[in-house]
Formats: C-alpha cells, sequence, structure tokens
C-alpha cells in the first residue's frame, strides 16, 4: 500500500507541486519586470550580470579566511548532492525510467561514496554552524532546520538503500525526496535556482557602473 | 493600527520589487555578509548582521508574499509588525549602517543587501522613524536647498576668501559655461579651500565652469533619510540649475553619496535621462592628467595612502583615478591592505555621521579604519569625499594618531606648479 503510493499518487503530486510551484516562484519576480535604469551607462549591464553570476563562485579574498568553514562545508555538502543527483547509478537509471527516457555514464562507485561522505559531512557541519554562531542563530528560521532535516533524511536514507537495510528502504529513499520536492517551493531551498537572478540584478546594476563584482 | 505605522507598512509593501523578490527568496541565512560589515566586526554583536538590518521588509514580503506567510496571517498565526518592530530597527538601519555595500559584495547569492537597507530606510521614515538630525537636515535642504542651512550669502563669503585666498578669480552663475560644480555645505563651511583649489587647477587648466549661488548643493538628505520624494525634489533643483545655465556636464564634488545619487540615481529619481553628464571631481581631474593639462611643480616624497570613499569607489566605480592623480604626485603612495571596492567605510557615510546617538558606535567601528592606517606607516591620508576627510580627522583625534588628512583637490592644487 504505502510502496504503491510513494512510486505512484505521491511522486505525480510531488512533481507537479515541485514543476509548478518553481515556476510560481520564477514568475512571481518576473511579472514584477525590472525598471529600466536612466542614468548614462559606462558598461553593460548584461556582461555584469553574466561576470557576478561566476565571480560569487569564489569567496572574496578580503574575507575568505574569516568565512572558511562555511565556505568549506557549503562546497563539500552542495559538490556532493551535485555528484549524487545526477551521476550516481540508480538515480541515472530513474531519471531515464521516470523523466527523460535517456541516461548518460554514472560515476564509479568510489566517487559515489565520497560524494556520499561529502555531502553528509558537510550539512551536519552546516548545521553545526547554525547553531554554533550567534550570528546564523540569530538569522535562522524554522525552515532553514526544516530543510537540513528533509536533506538529512534524504541523504541517510539514500545511504540504507546503498546497504540495503531493509526490503522497503528503497521506497522509504523515494518518500523522502518526494517530501523534499513537496516543501522545496516554498522554502529558501529556491536558492539553488533563484541565485542566478539574485546574481543577475546586482550585476547588472553594477555593470553599468562599469564595474565588475 | 495607527496611521504612521500603516504609512511605514504600506511604504514597505510599495519597496518590494523583482529584484527584492528574488533577493529575499534566494537568502539562506548564512551570515557571511556580518564579517564584511564594519559595524558587526567591530562589535561582535550579531544585531548588526547587514541581512538582520533588512528584517521589517523581510516581514513584510513573508506576510504578503510567501505561501506560509499568507497562510499564517490568515490563521492569525503570525505577529502583525508593530511600532516597536520600527523603532527597534531605526537604531540598526541608521546608526549601524553607512550603506556602504561592503555586504553587498560578498553575498554568495549575490544580494545587494545594501540596496534593500536603503528600502527599509524608506519604511522607516514614512513612519516616522528617523533620527532627528535627519529630519532636521531634510527640513532644511527643502526650506534653505543647504542641509546645513546655508544661502547663497554663506557661498559668496566663501568665495571671496578664497580667491583672495588663492588668487584665482572663482565663476559664479556664468551661463554656458562647459561645468557646473556643485558643492556640499560640508565643504563650504569646513573645507572651503576645496573651491580655491579648484580654481587654480581649472585656471591652469583652462576649464570653463561655474558655480551657482541659485542652487549649489551636491548632497541629498532625501537620500539619507530614505525618503525618495525628497531625493527627488533635491535632484530636480540640480536638473533645473543645471538648465538655466546651460552646461554641458555637472561636477560632483568631493561628497560620496552626492557622487552616486546624482550620477546614478537621480535619472530614476526624476524618470528622465538627464540632458548633461556627471562626473566626480576626481573623473574630470584624471582626464585633465590624461591630456597634461595639469603641471606638478615637485614630486611629493613623504608616504601617502589613499582612503576610498564607499560611494565613489564601491558604489561609484571610480576607483583608478584618484589612484592615478596621487601616483602622479606621490613618490611613495602606499595601498591600505583592503582597499579598491572592498575598503572598509570609515563609518561617517549614509547620515550617520550627523547622527549623534551613533557617536559611540562609530568610533569603535573606525577602529578597523584606524588600523589599517597605522599597517600603511602613511603620514597622509588623502580620500575625495568631504564627510570621510571629517570622519577621518574625528577619529584620529580621537585615537591621538598624528596623520595629516587632505582632500585630493587640495592636495593636487598644493603641488601645482
Amino acid at each position: 500500500m504505502f510502496e504503491q503510493f510513494v512510486n505512484g499518487l505521491l511522486w505525480q503530486i510531488s512533481v507537479v507541486v515541485f514543476v509548478g510551484g518553481i515556476a510560481m516562484r520564477i514568475f512571481a519576480i518576473l511579472r514584477h519586470g525590472r525598471r529600466k535604469d536612466l542614468a548614462e551607462a559606462r558598461g553593460s549591464a548584461f556582461a555584469g550580470a553574466v561576470w557576478t553570476n561566476f565571480s560569487r563562485f569564489k569567496m572574496k579574498s578580503e574575507i575568505a579566511e574569516k568565512v572558511r568553514f562555511q565556505t568549506v562545508s557549503g562546497y563539500m555538502f552542495h559538490l556532493g548532492l551535485f555528484a549524487l543527483l545526477f551521476f550516481a547509478a540508480p538515480h541515472i537509471d530513474f531519471i531515464k525510467e521516470r523523466i527523460l527516457g535517456f541516461g548518460w555514464p554514472a560515476m564509479p562507485n568510489w566517487l559515489f561514496v565520497i560524494s556520499t561522505q561529502m555531502a553528509i559531512l558537510g550539512l551536519l557541519l552546516l548545521l553545526l554552524q547554525r547553531l554554533m554562531n550567534p550570528v546564523t542563530r540569530l538569522l535562522s528560521r524554522p525552515g532553514n532546520y526544516i530543510s537540513i532535516g528533509l536533506l538529512f533524511l534524504v541523504l541517510f536514507s539514500g545511504i540504507l538503500v546503498y546497504f540495503q537495510r531493509g526490503s522497503g528502504s528503497a521506497y522509504i529513499h523515494l518518500f523522502t525526496m518526494e517530501l523534499l520536492m513537496l516543501y522545496f517551493p516554498f522554502s529558501n531551498l529556491m536558492h539553488a535556482f533563484l541565485f542566478v537572478s539574485s546574481r543577475a540584478y546586482t550585476g547588472a546594476l553594477y555593470g553599468v557602473r562599469g564595474m565588475k563584482v | 493600527m495607527n496611521t504612521a505605522l500603516e504609512n511605514g507598512i504600506e511604504t514597505l509593501k510599495d519597496q518590494i520589487d523583482a529584484r527584492v523578490v528574488s533577493y529575499l527568496s534566494s537568502c539562506v541565512q548564512c551570515g557571511i555578509c556580518a564579517e564584511a560589515c564594519h559595524f558587526y566586526t567591530s562589535t561582535k554583536d550579531p544585531r548588526y548582521t547587514p541581512i538582520n538590518k533588512v528584517e521589517p521588509l523581510r516581514k513584510v514580503w513573508v506576510q504578503t508574499h510567501t505561501f506560509w506567510g499568507k497562510l499564517a496571517t490568515s490563521l492569525g498565526l503570525r505577529k502583525p509588525m508593530s511600532e516597536g518592530d520600527l523603532a527597534n530597527w531605526e537604531e540598526l538601519a541608521y546608526d549601524g549602517c553607512t550603506v556602504c555595500s561592503r555586504c553587498s559584495m560578498v553575498c554568495p547569492m549575490g544580494i545587494d543587501i545594501a540596496y534593500m537597507i536603503r528600502k527599509v530606510k524608506e519604511g522607516l521614515a514614512a513612519a516616522g522613524f528617523v533620527p532627528k538630525e535627519l529630519q532636521e537636515a531634510g527640513k532644511r535642504a527643502l526650506e534653505f536647498g543647504s542641509p546645513m542651512g546655508l544661502t547663497a550669502k554663506s557661498l559668496h563669503s566663501a568665495v571671496t576668501e578664497q580667491e583672495n585666498e588663492y588668487g584665482y578669480k572663482i565663476p559664479v552663475d556664468v551661463e554656458g559655461a562647459d561645468y557646473l560644480c556643485l558643492l556640499s555645505s560640508n565643504e563650504v563651511v569646513s573645507y572651503p579651500e576645496f573651491i580655491g583649489s579648484l580654481a587654480k587647477i581649472f585656471s591652469q587648466a583652462k576649464v570653463s565652469w561655474t558655480l551657482s549661488s541659485e542652487y549649489f548643493e551636491a548632497t541629498n538628505s532625501g537620500v539619507q533619510m530614505g525618503n525618495s520624494k525628497i531625493a527627488a525634489e533635491l535632484s530636480g533643483r540640480v536638473l533645473a540649475v543645471a538648465e538655466k545655465l546651460k552646461v554641458k556636464s555637472v561636477i560632483s564634488p568631493e561628497c560620496g553619496h552626492a557622487y552616486t545619487t546624482i550620477r546614478w540615481d537621480a535619472p530614476n529619481f526624476l524618470q528622465r535621462k538627464l540632458p548633461f553628464s556627471v562626473v566626480h571631481v576626481t573623473e574630470l581631474l584624471d582626464q585633465l592628467r590624461e591630456q597634461g593639462r595639469i603641471k606638478i611643480k615637485q614630486r611629493f616624497s613623504d608616504r601617502v595612502t589613499y582612503h576610498d570613499p564607499c560611494n565613489i569607489s564601491r558604489r561609484g566605480g571610480v576607483i583608478n583615478q584618484p589612484r592615478n592623480l596621487i601616483s602622479m604626485i606621490a613618490a611613495d603612495f602606499k595601498e591600505m591592505d583592503d582597499h579598491g571596492n572592498m575598503n572598509w567605510c570609515c563609518g561617517g557615510g549614509g547620515g550617520v555621521s550627523a547622527n549623534e546617538r551613533a557617536d559611540g558606535l562609530r568610533q569603535k567601528a573606525f577602529n578597523i579604519k584606524a588600523r589599517q592606517i597605522r599597517k600603511t606607516h602613511a603620514d597622509n591620508i588623502i580620500t575625495s569625499c568631504s564627510v570621510c576627510r571629517m570622519t577621518l580627522e574625528e577619529g584620529l583625534e580621537n585615537k591621538e594618531m598624528t596623520q595629516n588628512v587632505l582632500g585630493i583637490t587640495e592636495f593636487i592644487a598644493m603641488h601645482m606648479e
């Protein structure tokens, strides 16, 4: 019963909410439009937007040392998760069967294990930072912890599947993923998409002023 | 709900545009911006984390634009914004932020936090939560055309004094001049040598220029308060006088926010392109240097450093020009460790230097600048903003440091033939 529900109706609902929700959030930004900057431009807004989209992957050297913990844990988590999501053999099979109809080469097992360790450890370090640092403690909202909790459950259940603990572990993993998909559009997990527009807006403003930031 | 609070909330709602929605939606509360802020770094008080200063705007956005916020509000689970909330954030936005934008340089999501703090000030100002000094400056700017209440008489008196001191004619109200040079009241009162120095440079470089006695003020109290209506009104006065004098360009003097306002914001406040170009004084002086129209008497051998005014370098994009000018004169130019678009703010911008209540906090924030200056071992600090200059002079005096602070225009004039 649970397996049928997770594999059928809940999956369908999750996909609709995930895709529709993300589209709505993006539309909510686009519908506001962008006011034309009437100041005489010194440089290109487009070039600035593109530049900032790439430049912000690297922390500014002036503060890099102070935020090394967050930067390293952040990269560990995001790179690990990205590799797992798109290059783990079972995920590629799932995407091929359920979504796209085609696949691509998977990463080797040793890289799969390292990616999992990086993602889990990175996530726990980010949680630790959030709890220990007075700044992040002040800024954090329930949504931050819910996101971390859901991501942890997805990763942990994925590990259970890897070690084949219990017959229903694959369904539990899918179920946690569906919960994450249902929550995603209504949370700050949207940063996975909206970092592009935020960087672009700021980059464009400075680009017009002839600056690369 | 009282009218002031209602005005504040409605104004905050009006501030929500595409950029704000994108910024607030992508913030992950990582707190990295704190490490870029001189108020947080010098106090270690997490309340001064830049993104925390945006909280009133975020609250309104959550309530009106997000699924959970709308749900909680409709079920009566969300506490509505109170006057107390706004009062608490007045101190954070006006005393604990110079809108220097250093935080906007480091956000991994690319969020321009300073852009949103400026919007928070709009809401606070609409609700009446503005430091009294800024409110009074705004009133004087509207009534007299100067936040310090100066009139044409004060300008004429400074002009006469500088003509006598420097021995160069200072043109006033000359129709058809190429350049109209605006001034900040602070320059007229505290640093009138800027006017004499400019007269000397422009006379030797044969620049056609004028001052205006009808409206000379470059600063914009509306921007500092967070009141776009006042900002537009004051920008309109610059436009009117420049059009009346039929100038080709307007020179923004040594004042940070004046430059950003006239150069980048005024066309958007006024919703029209300006019929003249706008240059910061260092941009023009650097053009004259390039054209070989500034002749230096002899190189200056003492060590010199440069303090970047945030609105001119980080927010305005004028970074190389002052360095070119200083290097033309100074044989020993030493940069501070963080400079250019990652400079540390002196702590006086954004109206903070005018806000008496913020004095203690400003002095704490100045510790970073003092440390930077000490590290250069420079005896002379050059800057291109009179508010920065005043803040540096006061900060150094409090720390019993003896460095000499100079405006860049004066520095050039001093070393000309």
